[in-house]
């Protein structure tokens, strides 16, 4: 009875999310195979947000369909889609201020969320061992029994990184990992991204142009609501359309 | 922050057993060495405060780490009252015969519900399962709806307006206004003893300590910190792939029933119960004792209702008329000045204040700036 084709990850049909007559998101289509990183740009206002909190359960659409492996995703809350395997990054870092860095990671890397597990169950070795090797991944090793509340923006946002990449899912949603972040930060995340590419499928909302270059092969252009182009970085960046709503010139965009 | 204290905020063998040390000190001394200075009525109001403390702890854990603020904890409260009062009313008696102000309104057979109350055991169970019951699936119903914060805050005191005219109505099965009271014996001994008096102190600390470890036991560790997420980004929450509503049921459910204890252990230190327990007020009050000791910190829990509730009877005895206005003004300090409570200033302020009186100010900073020469040629030469 699978209508839809296995290897694609994440397919949504004429989707339209309104919020009081102002569509969000209009007549949207898209498509994303298993094991793809694709990057989705767009101005402030075309409906990225609304798009993620669409997949992750957050709004429900007015109209339209989002299939994740090839299961329809609107009747799930947002924690059963967090389980089914989808995990998110939010635009601005969003981590557990009043808990240690660690403790951030405990709670994204727990194999069992449910209350009794939570409760009764100790941190499993190979858990400690995960925790370990992420707190390496994203530099902050040193940081690891900090309050999250004080570390820099930078910390925060590596943090959040690595507590979705905790959480082990088989979609990523990345909502602009490099915002405030150094060259050489910025740097890290797209080769982190770039490595997780090879197991994980991922979908990365970017305005970076130069990291959008470093880690992109097909990108997703969306504007008021719905897909003005796809294609290659340079296809896209060449398109006049594009370039209107969104590119203009270097100088105007930031 | 503490930074330069050095302390990792990790979990430590030697620390807990350090703690285990204090709290049953603190519970020794309290059982062994206060009575031989206090005696009679100070030592009934202190027994009677340290049962309130029950339920102050059950109000940090839900309100202090898990972010419910209930202002209808009153509701469990008296029911865990009334619970062993129902029972004390029917301990003396022979049976077939029915207590006293049951025969003043001519109710001529005990109702079904009272009869299983003549049983200590049932008793006893009842004054936890009942308001663990009632708060687990009011919980359950209200947190499956994701009804939270302020619409959370004004049904818990929907739920004591509807609780306390029930009681206060109903004359013929629970006395109405005037509440249960006059008792006599439990278990054979009787109730204003002051041996007995003793014994029930004694049970309040002993069940004041076992509070405390449970709810130190859940506010550590995972799930601890799993609360405190929950409070600070429920939603956030959801996105790790956590349902909220198990924990929030638990946590609540748990504090009603610590609740309902300190109800009963009030009571019989009392001598009544009365549907004032469910009254908005006394609900508030117990927020309140949660604020001015500290949120998110259990002992701050026990200070905050020793300290309120040994300031209202203070004042009450100089000045009756003027402690709702005390009252107020507490909240008012607390909110503004002291947002941490009492335990809160402590350890920020007080600890660093004594901090200061033995030893030389350690200022935090980053560590390759103690390693940088020209920054510390600087530090010399500019003085501290």
């Amino acid at each position: 009875m699978v209508t839809n084709t296995p290897d694609k990850i994440l397919e949504i049909d004429n989707l339209t999310v309104s919020f009081d007559g102002f569509k969000a998101l209009n007549n949207l289509n898209f498509s994303m195979d298993t094991g793809e990183l694709r990057v989705i740009i767009g101005p402030n206002g075309a409906g990225k947000t609304t798009f993620l909190d669409v997949i992750t359960g957050k709004t429900k659409p007015t109209i339209g369909k989002v299939s994740f492996k090839g299961k329809d995703l609107r009747k799930f809350s947002e924690h059963q889609v967090a389980l089914m395997g989808i995990g998110r990054k939010f635009q601005t870092p969003r981590i557990y201020l009043n808990l240690t860095t660690r403790e951030n990671f405990q709670i994204a890397c727990n194999r069992h969320k449910n209350v009794f597990s939570t409760l009764f169950g100790a941190v499993p070795t190979q858990e400690k061992q995960t925790i370990g090797g992420l707190l390496e991944t994203v530099g902050l090793t040193a940081k690891v029994d900090m309050q999250a509340a004080l570390l820099s923006h930078g910390e925060k946002q590596r943090l959040e990184i690595g507590m979705l990449v905790a959480q082990s899912p088989d979609l990523l949603l990345v909502d602009e990992p490099v915002a405030g972040l150094t060259d050489e930060e910025t740097e890290n995340v797209g080769n982190l991204l770039l490595a997780l590419a090879e197991s994980h499928s991922i979908v990365v909302i970017e305005h970076d142009m130069e990291f959008v270059r470093q880690i992109a092969r097909k990108v997703t252009v969306l504007h008021e609501g719905s897909v003005l182009c796809e294609g290659s970085i340079e296809e896209v960046q060449n398109n006049p359309k594009v370039i209107e709503v969104y590119l203009g010139s270097q100088e105007e965009h930031e | 922050m503490a930074m330069g204290l050095g302390k990792l905020r990790g979990n430590s063998k030697q620390d807990l057993w350090i703690e285990i040390g204090i709290v049953v000190a603190i519970a020794l001394i309290l059982i062994l060495i206060v009575p031989l200075f206090v005696q009679g009525f100070r030592l009934n109001m202190l027994g009677r405060f340290l049962a309130l403390a029950i339920a102050a702890l059950g109000i940090d854990l839900i309100w202090g780490y898990t972010g419910l603020l209930s202002l209808g904890h009153g509701v469990f409260f008296a029911l865990g009252g009334y619970a062993i009062a129902m029972h004390l009313q029917l301990a003396p008696l022979e049976a077939g015969k029915l207590p006293e102000f049951m025969n003043l309104y001519g109710v001529t057979e005990l109702p079904f519900f009272w009869q299983p109350f003549s049983n200590f055991g049932f008793s006893a169970i009842a004054v936890l399962l009942f308001p663990l019951a009632l708060g687990s699936i009011l919980g359950y119903l209200v947190f499956r709806n994701r009804i939270r914060g302020v619409y959370f805050s004004i049904l818990t005191q929907a739920a004591t307006i509807v609780f306390f005219n029930f009681f206060n109505g109903q004359q013929k099965l629970f006395n109405g206004t005037n509440g249960l009271t006059n008792f006599k014996t439990l278990l054979g001994a009787t109730v204003s003893d002051p041996q007995t008096q003793f014994i029930f102190y004694t049970l309040t600390i002993v069940f004041l300590a076992a509070t405390y470890a449970l709810c130190r036991w859940l506010t550590s560790g995972r799930f601890g910190k799993l609360l405190v997420a929950i409070r600070d980004d429920e939603s956030r929450v959801r996105f790790s792939g956590y349902n909220p509503t198990g924990f929030k049921v638990l946590v609540f459910g748990i504090s009603a029933a610590l609740a309902g204890l300190a109800g009963a252990m009030f009571t019989v230190q009392t001598g009544l119960i009365s549907p004032k327990a469910m009254d908005i007020a006394f609900s508030i009050e117990m927020v309140i004792w949660v604020a001015v000791g500290g949120r998110a910190s259990l002992v701050g829990a026990v200070l905050g209702a020793l300290v309120v509730n040994f300031g209202k009877s203070l004042l009450s005895e100089q000045f009756p008329d003027i402690w709702l206005f005390f009252q107020g003004a507490l909240f008012l300090i607390v909110v503004t000045v002291l947002p941490d409570g009492l335990v809160g200033w402590l350890r920020r302020e007080g600890l660093s204040m004594v901090q200061n009186l033995f030893s030389p100010k350690e200022i935090a900073t980053y560590p390759s700036l103690e390693e940088d020469l020209e920054v510390q040629r600087e530090k010399e030469t500019l003085g501290n």
